[in-house]
């Protein structure tokens, strides 16, 4: 299992690994054969992984979307990416590690990749800001658009964060307008966009990377338009009602997908990507290639069609 | 006549008229706490005459404020599905919509109107906070689409006017997918040589700043307005600090370099007409040249078919 961190619901789950742990040390010291009762109890725990994990309720996805052991930006171009070069620094202000971006190989294809980092670790959440941009996050993902476009590198971005950093500076040197921007020249660029929701698709900061030919999520990951607490304090006037307002919101991959916002669901292994991580990794690249192929077998004109497609969200095939 | 008529009318009416007699022709300065009559505030556009504080302004009032002889003819905006989400926080959101029709007459927040500044064709999307604190949703996207389409298609700049929360939380998702549409229903009114300017009033936050209000070739706010992308409450509760006076106001904006102009009301009107004259220059130039300009296409099932749209969203 690749996860040590169990969240409130898993707590049946985390009982039967603690015992199948505690069987296993009395077996390293050679008091009793327990074999058999281990095969056993691992065989309920899969069970029980298989059945929480296939009826998760929204606000169960949102914890799980949001889970520390979740494989990040980091993990994904380590495995990914060859030769990925990070190039930091917006130019104007400063280098903002929330959102990490450069070029690199994508089985065979030179790419450019931008996406949040959450961090890895207290040290590492803190240098990243736990994923939360400032301007010069969205400005250098701009400079980095820009520069896709003019060595005509197909764009990969990974989405992942809470949302935007609210602050005194991110305010002051202009958060919208950078959001802003980098909408408009994911709508600009001509070069094919893949985007894919790897975790948390916290609002503005999240769609500010959001805006491609192809959209994925992986199927415990979430997407809305503001986080569960927040829509809970405003329309309830109470935090406590975030589990109501994650419901009402509609903002799993599942939702997204009937909604037809999305064009693919990446299936998670059995008990979310945190327990396999590197499985998770697997099937992110294989469905980034497939959207790249189909990408290349559709046509040339990436800037129109990726047009049409935002035109027509919300127009056709809504029920 | 009947007792509800007799009794019941006279009673209420008589609650209602003590309690709206004061507050109706005097209104209060949100700014100096001076008391403003009714009459000397629609002449001076809602500024209070003591202190200039910019009082929020009606949609149809400003477009009549700034239109040549306040003429403009309203665009019908397609429909859009009612509640895809079947949204319900403390009420129904379906239920919120259909208050707000009521109080205000319109359809939703956003209003498209077309008429002559100086007597040149200008297109504004217009929002109005009045309806659902202006937020944007699937209607307020169309509403700037249609904009843009008009501005295209009348060779007119386009002029968009924020006043809103931001997105609309009821429509989840397709709400924040408003913001990549409202930008690129802008992106094509550049892409024809037009130029767009938004004027930020108040309050301007959230997803709408974060999208089609802070892309304008020119940014002009209204003394005084808040534009944010995060409110006040949300960044002290974070940072645990106070803010800086004035923080996130139109002047500390352009103090900061993130809008161009802060325009007092009365001269709103005249620095539009200057500015989109001067800058029409290259629209007008291709136009002497003869030379058509290639017009983004804005076309999807059912772009201009509103009767269309409503069906297909039964």
């Amino acid at each position: 299992m690749g996860t040590e961190t169990f969240l409130e619901f898993e707590k049946p789950i985390a009982e039967l690994e603690g015992k199948i742990k505690e069987l296993r040390h009395l077996a390293d010291n050679g008091e009793v054969d327990i074999g058999s009762e281990v095969a056993r109890l691992q065989n309920r725990t899969e069970q029980m992984l298989q059945e929480t994990y296939s009826n998760l309720s929204p606000w169960q996805k949102t914890q799980v979307a949001r889970h520390l052991d979740r494989p990040h930006f980091s993990h994904y171009v380590a495995a990914l990416i060859e030769g990925f070069t990070p190039l930091a620094g917006d130019r104007l202000f400063g280098d903002d590690r929330a959102i990490q971006g450069g070029p690199g190989r994508f089985r065979g294809r030179s790419v450019m990749v931008i996406g949040h980092e959450k961090g890895i670790g207290t040290d590492g959440r803190i240098a990243h800001n736990f994923g939360m941009a400032h301007p010069e996050g969205y400005r250098k993902a701009v400079r980095l658009m820009h520069m896709a476009e003019h060595f005509q590198l197909p764009i990969l971005t990974l989405v992942d964060t809470q949302g935007a950093y609210p602050g005194v500076g991110a305010e002051q040197r202009g958060q919208a307008e950078a959001i802003a921007r980098a909408i408009e020249a994911l709508l600009e660029v001509k070069v094919p966009v893949v985007c894919v929701v790897v975790g948390e698709g916290g609002s503005g900061g999240a769609v500010a990377l959001a805006v491609g030919n192809r959209i994925l999520m992986l199927e415990h990951s979430i997407y809305s338009v503001i986080s569960p607490e927040g829509c809970a304090a405003i329309l309830w006037r109470s935090g406590d009602k975030a589990r109501e307002a994650a419901e009402a919101l509609k903002l799993t991959a599942q939702d997204l997908f009937k909604m037809r916002v999305i064009d693919r669901i990446i299936s998670e292994p059995t008990g979310g990507a945190q327990r396999h991580p590197q499985e998770m990794v697997r099937r992110v690249g294989a469905a980034i290639e497939a959207a790249f192929a189909e990408l290349d077998n559709e046509g040339s004109d990436y800037r129109a069609s990726r047009r049409q497609k935002f035109l027509e969200m919300g127009r056709v095939g809504l029920a | 006549m009947n007792w509800l008529t007799n009794f019941v009318r006279p009673t209420l009416q008589s609650l209602v008229r003590k309690r709206e007699t004061p507050e109706n022709l005097w209104e209060k300065c949100p700014g100096c706490e001076k008391m403003i009559f009714h009459r000397d505030l629609i002449a001076n556009l809602h500024v209070c005459p003591h202190c200039e504080h910019h009082l929020r302004f009606a949609a149809k009032d400003r477009l009549r404020s700034m239109y040549d002889r306040g003429e403009f003819q309203l665009l019908t905006v397609p429909g859009v599905p009612t509640d895809p989400l079947k949204f319900r926080d403390t009420k129904r959101y379906s239920d919120r919509l259909k208050e707000n029709r009521t109080k205000t007459g319109d359809d939703d927040s956003m209003l498209v109107a077309a008429g002559a500044m100086g007597g040149m064709n200008v297109v504004t999307a217009i929002q109005n906070f009045a309806f659902l604190g202006g937020s944007l949703g699937m209607a307020g996207g169309e509403g700037m689409i249609t904009a843009a389409k008009a501005a295209i298609d009348r060779k007119a700049p386009l002029l968009a006017i924020s006043a809103s929360g931001g997105a609309r939380m009821q429509e989840g998702i397709l709400s924040l997918m408003q913001m990549p549409r409202t930008t690129l229903a802008l992106s094509m009114v550049r892409e024809a040589g037009l130029p767009y300017f938004v004027l930020l009033t108040d309050p301007t936050t959230g997803g709408v700043a974060a999208s089609f209000a802070m892309l304008g070739d020119v940014a002009i706010a209204e003394p005084g307005a808040m534009i944010a992308f995060t409110g006040q409450r949300v960044i002290e509760n974070t940072i645990k600090e106070k803010l800086p006076a004035g923080f996130q106001t139109a002047e500390y904006l352009v103090e900061h370099g993130m809008i161009d102009l802060v325009v007092h009301r009365r001269d709103l009107r005249d620095t539009l007409i200057r500015l989109f004259d001067l800058l029409m220059n290259r629209a007008r130039k291709a136009a002497a040249d003869g030379e058509s300009v290639a017009i983004p296409q804005i076309g999807y099932a059912g772009a201009n078919d509103a009767e269309g749209v409503k069906r297909a969203a039964e």
